[in-house]
């Protein structure tokens, strides 16, 4: 079998249904601030993106709240994505075969899944989104410093600010459609949810979607829980 | 009412006086629309006359002095300039230069008065998010309303002058108000009123107009052939003016911009993006909403379930 996509945390409860554990806690709360701030970020900068949206300052307490919190509420987002990202970044590593995954674009779309090479911890999308949203962060971060005025105005230089604020823009337009496109692929594949609520997912979850991953799991005798049998 | 404000010359009557300039005199509003103004007010200039300029700073006495503010004292570094910088408390700030004229071999004091240049197409105002924040009036003052600014510095990213200043105590950007609430009541800029050599002119625009023509006229009569009018037309000409008596050069006197606008960035920025960001964004929530039209959910199925007992069963 190829690499190990297989996390610590990952083992199998035989059963019915087999259950497996997926994400630990640790990694849940550190998904769910991610996310949250995420949200409250991408409320509080499309707020100052256009007029049309200028209401939603209201939700921070005005204007100048909003203004104020969205900076500090972009550093908790990017420690604790870097908390995401060192748990995370080796399974999301590209491997050989997703080149031929990618080439079933269609059947993905299609969600003919039997059609798709099995995938390992995470596909290729997943493995996009996550490559995406590190290096747009990084940029969110690196461009949010330089219009940060109140505390590091002296930094940069008028024109660069000016390069950093349109950057800061258009990172956080793609930083949403690719957040956009992760939400509705949760929704979207039922059952994906509970990985991050509950921690686990179903076996028939497992071997529909990330089919590679469940048989690495089952081949490592990684088993677990009242009914797992002896190793 | 009082007629539309004219000139600073003159003393005003003492009695009071409504305010002349109000929310129906705006034609820009930041971050927001304004209904046409229902009249025209004369648009007014202060002209700036840098060769009758001492450097006595009068003005800056006036302005901080007008708008109650107080700008820290600093420490002398071997220059003229003080504070060293525009501020939230400095609206105004003479700028020294010593030039060497390469043509006449001789050692010219080049003053300038900086401060806001009242655009015509005022970048701060487009850069604004907040609206209300920046106003722009009918007779070109540009204000800022300080009630609704929210500190985000954009008015400085906008501006092709450098001048907006955050104050670290209230948050709000703070800038040169051409003395918009003296304006408004018939009266000029305090600076203007405090010149003694009449370097600052205020009026009509019109009239500083033909002001300076008559002072051009007169400097180059005395040799400076490119004496000239800076009212930059890249901002679509400016309510704060100066006659320079090297308008070849600008950028001798501190850095005036020689062909200030709006920088492209910005309205990338405020133009496009705006589009494109909505576009995209629209695009990513419309394949979400079509793609569940047309495929319905992926769901385990129960056979999914099987296989993974079974191989749960096999392998352990
Ligand atoms: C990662 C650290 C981040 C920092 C330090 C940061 C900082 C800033 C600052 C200083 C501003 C100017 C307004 C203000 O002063 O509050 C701003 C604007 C903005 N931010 Fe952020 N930000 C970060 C992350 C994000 C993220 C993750 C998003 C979106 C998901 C985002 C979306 C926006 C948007 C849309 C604007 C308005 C841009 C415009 O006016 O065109 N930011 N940000
Ligand atoms: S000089 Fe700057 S602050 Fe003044 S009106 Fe022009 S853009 Fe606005």
């Amino acid at each position: 079998m190829a690499t190990t996509s297989i996390e610590k945390e990952d083992a199998i409860h035989p059963g019915k249904p087999v259950v497996v554990d997926r994400y630990n806690l640790g990694a849940r709360v550190n998904h769910w601030i991610t996310a949250i701030s995420l949200i409250l970020l991408a409320l509080s900068g499309l707020a100052f993106f256009h007029p049309s949206l200028f209401f939603l300052t209201g939700l921070f307490g005005g204007g100048q709240e909003a203004r104020a919190f969205h900076p500090w509420i972009g550093v908790l987002l990017f420690f604790s994505f870097a908390g995401l990202f060192i748990r995370f970044w080796r399974a999301n590593l590209p491997e050989r075969s997703d080149r031929e995954w990618l080439a079933h674009a269609n059947d993905v779309i299609a969600g003919n899944e039997e059609k798709l090479p099995e995938a390992g911890r995470y596909n290729p999308i997943q493995k996009f989104n996550f490559w995406a949203m590190s290096l747009l962060i990084i940029a969110l971060i690196v461009t949010g410093l330089a219009i940060w005025d109140q505390y590091f105005y002296e930094w940069t230089t008028i024109p660069q600010k000016r390069v950093a604020v349109l950057l800061h823009s258009l990172a956080a337009v793609a930083l949403i459609c690719i957040w956009i496109v992760h939400v509705y692929a949760v929704i979207w594949a039922r059952g994906t949810l509970r990985a991050m609520t509950r921690g686990s997912v179903t076996g028939g979850w497992a071997w529909r979607h990330h089919r590679r991953w469940l048989k690495e799991l089952a081949e490592r005798h990684r088993f677990k829980g009242p009914a797992a049998p002896a190793e | 009412m009082e007629p539309s404000p004219h000139t600073a010359t003159s003393n005003p009557p003492v009695s009071a006086a409504t305010s002349n300039l109000t929310e129906r005199d705006l034609v820009r509003r930041s971050a927001s629309t304004v209904p046409p103004p229902a009249r025209q007010l004369e648009p007014v200039a202060k002209l700036i006359d840098v060769s009758k300029c001492i450097g006595c700073k009068a003005c800056q006495s006036a302005c901080v002095e007008w708008n109650d503010t107080n700008p820290a004292v600093e420490t002398n570094t071997g220059i003229y300039e003080n504070p060293h910088d525009l501020t939230p408390d400095m609206f105004t700030l003479m700028r020294f230069t010593e030039w060497d004229n390469p043509q006449t071999g001789n050692l010219e004091w080049l003053i300038r008065k900086d401060g806001c240049m009242h655009c015509e197409d005022p970048g701060c105002l487009k850069a604004c998010p907040a609206p209300g924040a920046i106003v722009q009036y009918s007779n070109g003052i540009v204000d800022f309303i300080h009630e609704n600014c929210i500190g985000c510095g954009y008015c400085i990213k906008g501006c092709p002058f450098n001048i907006p200043r955050i104050s670290k105590v209230d948050h709000t950007a703070y800038k040169c108000t051409l003395c918009s609430d003296r304006v408004a009541v018939g009266q000029g800029p305090a600076c203007a009123k405090a010149c003694p050599t009449h370097a600052i002119s205020f009026g009509t625009k019109e009239d500083m107009k033909k002001l300076a023509s008559s002072r051009i006229e007169d400097l180059k009569s005395r040799g400076y052939e490119n004496a000239g009018l800076y009212d930059p037309p890249g901002v679509g000409g400016t309510h704060v003016m100066y006659v320079l008596h090297h308008n070849d050069q600008p950028e001798i006197y501190s850095g005036l911009p020689k062909d200030p606008k709006v920088s492209p960035v910005v309205n990338a920025w405020k133009g496009m993006t705006k589009y494109i960001g909505f576009a995209a964004m629209g695009l990513a929530a419309a394949a979400g909403v079509l793609h569940s039209a047309l495929t319905g959910p992926n769901r385990v199925t129960r056979e999914d379930e099987e296989k993974a007992e079974d191989l749960v069963k096999e392998k352990a």
